[in-house]
């Protein structure tokens, strides 16, 4: 199809009796962010090499920027750039030795490749450092730079495995920026695997959820929040703080079904669960205000009320559950 | 791929192109030097490989142990040299070569050395070559550039290879270059081609060390074992592999009583079973090149030496003796090579 830099069909992977990869069918668009979200063990990383080349499918076919990288591996790795989980570079090096070295690998002749290199670690942030050795590198400093010598081949395909791991919160914005910049003014086509789905959330334009070596849903955020939570797309969540009198009333203080007939005239509210102290009412539409207007009537403080926007914490435990509701 | 733009530098007021043309030595020279011009990926990585032996500490303390040993050998070797070459030797034409190969009985000789100490620059310089890359992470991101896979075995085992060839022709002409300057006698044609294949055999024999312990960095995945592995080896084939050879044959050796051709039938299979080691196969493929006397490696029936007289064989001939020899350590080696070439191919590269 037009459009699409990377088209994955019907790929399986298989070791011995076990399925790493069943049937994956996935398409994915030029110069979009992609992510690729799941738990450990679930496919991520064995699909990533099967677009690399760098391992063979049992059956189904990778195509990446029209090149089969089964079968001609060495055009694929001229256009994707791979940063693996946890890169690791020659420590007895400098930063800007290794760039160099793999922009040479890359077919790049010497003057070319350190002008390059020195213009990338001037990108990533590690001018200073391009002389130290990469031994003597933190975490961040080498997953930026490990970014840096994805990007040194001028690829058109981006990968990155977990490239979030081990680096502190400050460190995790700085490179997701990086990325969507990098993304949006180079037109680079961005995978992005992780299991943190915050960093994906932040970045990525679509995401495909991966259980188990299946594609459970692909798509963007809202679509799929849509798709998943389609009884009740709205919740409310509210604190309530009730009179002393009405608490000591019985053992059973103010619970989820006396909140729920008092607001059974509010159309689209459809149910009401508590945890704690928290309530959440699932409506249809939202009903925020009115359900607001309800509880003051009826003399009830509220402490807190909350429409909850659904985030791809909520999708992926909802998948979970029934991912494995599937199986 | 940008087009490398060409510099347009002068020298003494003139072109580089005219320089080039006047002299088109000095154009290609400063080609290979040239800092725009596109190199090979093979080249890259045995040139990275390359220079990190050479910067690598242990190749430092290498080279200063082997250097060490053969200045000792060298100093022996000159300190005995006149009671070295008696009148009745065969080997007597043959000065030079017993720079290589005469002790007093303190330090063992140039060629004693060597086979000592070559399995242990072999495996030194193999046994982390594939594993560490792995352990330090780089081995996916490498195998991720547009690059075969196998360049990066065969950039390994070539960068060890270049490095052990120069350091051992320095070596050989050390030697040689001492031994010229304190015993006053140039050598011959045939012993300098002597002492030159002596080298060639030398590599080819840390080459078989090298392969195998890069074989073995393939198999394990800490360096520690597969050093260890390699050392293993190493010690079994020097000490106990002869050991247990004895041990086997003697069961049946003939008696004193048995004919002349069982007995050289037991000798020539207790020698088949030694030839197994590469140790064996370097030390006589070495004592032919660096003895010209040594007319067989096998036993000889009376019959067969009855009426010979004791000479020096032409270099082609004791070329010809060793060829075996040669071919038996060349296989070994392509053996190995096979061996971690077909597993290190065939492995799926995670990066954990």
């Amino acid at each position: 199809m037009d459009g699409n830099i990377i088209e994955l069909v019907d790929l399986t992977k298989k070791y011995g009796s076990f399925t790493a990869v069943n049937q994956l069918n996935l398409s994915i668009r030029k110069s979009e962010i992609f992510g690729l979200l799941g738990p450990n063990g679930a496919g991520k990383s064995t699909t990533i090499l099967m677009m690399l080349g760098l391992t063979d499918p049992t059956s189904g076919s990778v195509t990446v920027c029209g090149i089969n990288p089964t079968t001609n591996p060495i055009e694929a790795k001229r256009r994707i750039g791979y940063l693996p989980e946890d890169v690791g570079f020659y420590y007895n090096r400098t930063g800007a030795e290794n760039l160099i070295y793999t922009a040479q690998l890359n077919g790049s002749p010497e003057k070319l490749a350190s002008q390059s290199a020195e213009q990338l670690l001037a990108r990533v942030g590690l001018s200073e450092e391009s002389g130290k050795k990469t031994g003597k590198y933190s975490r961040g400093m080498l997953q930026r730079l490990g970014l840096a010598d994805v990007l040194i081949k001028n690829p058109e395909v981006i990968i990155l495995d977990e490239p979030t791991l081990g680096i502190d919160p400050t460190g995790v914005r700085e490179f997701l920026d990086l990325i969507v910049a990098l993304s949006r003014e180079e037109g680079i086509t961005v995978l992005f695997s992780s299991h943190d789905l915050h960093h994906v959330q932040q970045v990525c334009d679509r995401v495909g959820l991966f259980v188990g070596g299946k594609l459970l849903a692909e798509g963007d955020i809202q679509s799929l929040s849509r798709k998943l939570f389609a009884k009740s797309p709205y919740v409310i969540e509210a604190r309530l703080s009730v009179k002393e009198e009405e608490k000591s009333e019985g053992e059973l203080i103010f619970t989820a079904a006396r909140l729920q007939a008092l607001l059974i005239n509010i159309s689209g509210v459809n149910e009401v669960t508590k945890t704690n102290d928290l309530f959440e009412i699932g409506c249809s539409s939202d009903t925020t205000a009115e359900i607001a207007r309800v509880l003051v009537d009826a003399g009830i403080g509220i402490l807190h009320l909350n429409k909850k926007e659904y985030g791809l914490a909520d999708i992926y435990y909802r998948y979970f559950e029934g991912g494995i509701g599937h199986e | 791929m940008n087009k490398p733009e060409y510099r347009q530098t002068t020298f003494l007021g003139l072109r580089k192109e005219a320089i080039a043309n006047i002299f088109p030595f000095i154009n290609r020279l400063s080609q290979n030097w040239n800092e725009e011009k596109v190199i090979h990926p093979f080249r890259v990585v045995l040139n990275k490989e390359i220079s990190d032996h050479v910067r690598s500490w242990r190749f430092i303390i290498l080279i200063l142990l082997i250097s060490l040993t053969c200045l000792g050998s060298i100093y022996t070797a000159l300190a005995n040299f006149s009671k070295a070459a008696g009148p009745n030797d065969p080997d007597g034409a043959f000065f030079f070569l017993k720079l290589f190969t005469i002790t007093d009985g303190t330090l063992p000789s140039f060629v004693v050395f060597i086979s000592f100490l070559g399995p242990l620059l072999g495996i030194s310089l193999g046994f982390d070559a594939v594993n560490s890359e792995y352990n330090h992470r780089t081995l996916s991101r490498i195998l991720s550039q547009p690059i075969y896979r196998d360049y990066l075995l065969n950039a390994k085992f070539l960068a060890a290879l270049t490095v052990i060839s120069v350091m051992f022709f320095a070596l050989g002409f050390l030697v040689m270059g001492f031994g010229l300057v304190n015993i006053g006698i140039p050598p011959t044609v045939e012993e300098f081609l002597r002492i030159l294949t002596f080298v060639a055999l030398s590599i080819l024999y840390v080459a078989f060390w090298l392969n195998l312990s890069i074989l073995f960095s393939v198999q394990f995945r800490q360096p520690a074992t597969s050093a260890l592995a390699g050392i293993a080896v190493w010690i079994f084939f020097s000490i106990f592999y002869g050991m247990i050879v004895n041990l086997i044959t003697r069961s049946f050796a003939p008696s004193e009583l048995a004919g002349e051709n069982q007995v050289i039938a037991f000798e020539s299979f207790k020698l088949g079973l030694l030839r197994v080691m590469p140790n064996q196969l370097f030390s006589e493929a070495t004592s032919t090149l660096l003895m010209p006397s040594v007319r067989s490696l096998g036993p000889l029936s009376m019959e067969q030496v009855y009426g010979t007289i004791p000479g020096p064989l032409p270099f082609g001939q004791s070329l010809l003796l060793v060829w075996p020899q040669v071919t038996g350590l060349l296989a070994a080696t392509l053996l190995c090579f096979a061996l971690s070439y077909f597993s290190f191919m065939r492995r799926e590269i995670r990066s954990r």
